[in-house]
């Protein structure tokens, strides 16, 4: 594996409890920038382990986060969406491509830089049942970045932790209690409160409602949308469900086996997508209305693995408008003639 | 097949379930009523904990202790389920009434190839068959759920296939022996939306021409809309609405469903705040006395917090268990 050569960026100054400033950066330089960003992971199978495969799971994608953003990344399992926001917080190896947080490199940071890295770029998992520690109270869960940061000591702790769990709707009466008394809305919370704890400036939200009914997926939506206002943060929102990326973003990049297919503002999207992938996604949305039942568009078979991907456009096995030139020769993101702020990797896109 | 039967094929009656734990008493089901017809598909909806699986499993008598069904009838054909010895359940599971799991992967053994499993199915229900006609029943089965080359498909075994074929091979085994009922317990909810849409245009298809009822489980109200005729909206153990498809998600009448289907982010303002109902589920280790849902209702009154509601019959075959219909809608019969 090889990683880009980049310097080691100085230790940042803290600034716990200040809104994070732009430091020096123009309000036009994206808050998180990524350049070709390529995540291959390499496999053995067979009796012998001899025939090695390559799982590209990200591939040759690039992606700009502008401060305040809420960017949502929508796709299927297995398109790389949660793959991409683990290389952000360096939990996936970066086979090329770069990753900029702020102007700096963050790929293969060590140490310091690393853990730097970490109280300002914070991840929400997906499953609140197995990101808690069982054995540990709420107090500590929340309690062990301040201190590991030494952002604050002693009864601080308690104090910044109990106002934080205030926050997301808690009682000192749930400070000292474990993981396994809460609900999943519940769980959500303590570990958005775990997170917000340090001021981050970018969340990794990863499926953060797709465990929880829908009753509760209001109520966590509505905090991440007050959270994000009230602490100007700015969220890269993983999820495969469309209406709550919808409703939840400004933006929206459409993911197919490892390479944005799509990107744009969610308006632009949802009024006329170019890329026939995100039209059977917005099809396929079953419609809550029994007077006008959606006409799908079926997709024949199951997603290709990303294990050695086709060459051409990884869409065109199941395109229904696939033509000669999709399967050789393989599309780069391309704006649209009336939006240029609207990305399309199609040879024909949909301009109907 | 033509026969006019007016007698509806499942009938559940004031069906009561609780399950006697270390920590209580459960009352997980409470006076769960409804009706199927022929050829119908009726949706059960609700979140997670309100008792759609029991209610389920409960039809086929799958209900472990510490689990017990304390009352009710369930009408299978006219006949009460809940009476019959286990060896004659044991012929109705199966092949009269069958049921889709959720995660198709954990329902099928690992070490069998699928085919086998298929027909073997067959093989439980009907003596007369011999190996290879079942095995030929079963790959005709998978290519009726246009699967590509069933003869290949049904050699291998589960973990050699995608979560939306090892779905369609489950739908495969529970339809091949062309069962009266068919409860699906969220059969797409762990399969992304284009594979989920196959699946669900493929159950219609196939219900139609098997002429199968299907119960239909779900969380998800989008689903629902598209697939069922009927809908019954459980909350805490309790049905709260029954009524078609259309006038239910059209015209809720119980506050519970209304607000559910408001939480819905799907046509929601990003503007404004989703609607999202006040407090939490109660523990059904103490559940409110009177109405289940009164604690957390904008609309509650006294009387709702002290007597559960009855069923009160509104147009259009609607039932709604809420005393807002008090005044104007008579009380259904049982």
């Amino acid at each position: 594996m090889q990683t880009s050569p980049q310097s080691r960026p100085p230790a940042q100054i803290r600034r716990p409890d200040a809104p994070p400033p732009r430091e020096g950066a123009s309000a036009a330089d994206p808050l998180l920038r990524i350049r070709d960003l390529h995540v291959h992971f390499h496999i053995k199978e067979g009796v012998l382990r001899q025939h090695q495969a390559t799982v590209k799971a990200v591939n040759a994608l690039s992606l700009d986060l502008f401060a305040g953003d809420v960017f949502g990344l929508v796709g299927e399992s297995g398109c790389g969406k949660t793959t991409l926001g683990r290389a952000v917080v360096g939990l996936a190896p970066v086979t090329a491509g770069e990753i900029r947080f702020k102007g700096r490199s963050i790929v293969g940071l060590e140490g310091r830089a690393a853990f730097e890295r970490a109280r300002a770029i914070q991840l929400i998992f997906q499953d609140p049942y197995a990101s808690l520690h069982p054995r540990k109270t709420v107090c500590d869960l929340v309690g062990l970045g301040l201190k590991l940061h030494h952002l604050a000591e002693g009864y601080e702790i308690d104090e910044r932790v109990l106002a934080m769990l205030e926050r997301v709707g808690f009682s000192i009466d749930h400070m000292y209690r474990y993981a396994h008394e809460f609900s999943g809305g519940q769980r959500q919370r303590i570990a958005l409160a775990r997170a917000l704890v340090l001021h981050p400036e970018l969340l990794i939200l990863d499926e953060p409602t797709s465990a929880l009914d829908v009753s509760v997926q209001a109520q966590i939506l509505n905090l991440l949308k007050e959270l994000q206002r009230e602490f100007r943060l700015t969220y890269l929102f993983i999820s495969h469900d469309l209406g709550v990326v919808r409703y939840m973003s400004n933006r929206i990049g459409v993911m197919y086996l490892g390479s944005m297919v799509e990107t744009g503002a969610t308006a632009d999207i949802f009024r006329q997508c170019q890329h026939p992938y995100t039209r059977v996604l917005l099809s396929s949305l079953p419609s809550l209305d029994p007077d006008a039942p959606h006409r799908g568009i079926l997709l024949e078979g199951d997603p290709p693995t990303p294990v050695d991907p086709p060459p051409g456009c990884p869409f065109a096995p199941r395109c229904p408008e696939a033509r000669d030139r999709c399967r050789s020769e393989k599309p780069v993101l391309a704006p649209r003639a009336d939006i240029p702020t609207h990305l399309t990797a199609c040879h024909f896109p949909h301009l109907g | 097949m033509t026969t006019v039967n007016t007698e509806p094929l499942l009938r559940v009656e004031d069906l009561k379930v609780r399950f006697y734990t270390l920590r209580g008493v459960v009352h997980a089901l409470e006076r769960v009523r409804f009706t199927l017809n022929r050829q119908e598909t009726l949706g059960l909806a609700g979140e997670t904990g309100c008792g759609k699986s029991v209610t389920a499993r409960s039809v086929l008598r799958l209900i472990d202790p510490p689990g017990r069904i304390i009352s009710g009838r369930i009408l299978f054909e006219g006949r009460d389920l809940l009476t019959l010895d286990e060896a004659t359940m044991r012929t109705i599971r199966g092949s009269q009434i069958s049921m889709i799991m959720q995660e198709p992967k954990m329902s099928l053994n690992p070490v069998i190839r699928v085919g086998d499993q298929i027909a073997e199915t067959l093989l439980i229900h009907e003596r007369s068959l011999n190996r290879r006609t079942a095995r030929a029943r079963a790959v005709d089965m998978l290519a009726q759920l246009g699967i590509p080359d069933p003869a290949r498909v049904a050699r291998r075994y589960p973990h050699e296939l995608s979560g939306g074929m090892a779905q369609r091979v489950m739908i495969a085994m529970m339809l091949v022996t062309r069962p009266k009922l068919l409860i699906a317990d969220e059969p797409t909810s762990a399969l992304d939306v284009t594979i989920q849409a196959q699946i669900l245009e493929l159950m219609k298809k196939l219900v139609r021409e098997i002429e199968t009822s299907v119960l239909m489980i779900t969380h998800d109200l989008g689903v629902m809309a598209e697939t069922c005729d009927r809908v019954a909206v459980m909350y805490a153990g309790e049905m709260v609405e029954t009524g078609p498809v259309r006038s239910v998600l059209k015209n809720p009448q119980h506050p519970y469903t209304r607000g559910l289907l408001q939480t819905v982010p799907d046509k929601a303002n990003p503007e404004h705040p989703l609607y999202s109902i006040r407090g939490n589920v109660p523990s059904l280790l103490q559940p409110p006395t009177g109405c289940r849902f009164a604690p957390r209702c904008e609309y509650a009154m006294q009387r709702c917090h002290e007597e559960l509601p009855p069923y009160y019959h509104l147009e259009g075959d609607h039932q709604c268990a809420c005393f807002l219909h008090a005044e104007k809608a008579e009380v259904a019969r049982p």
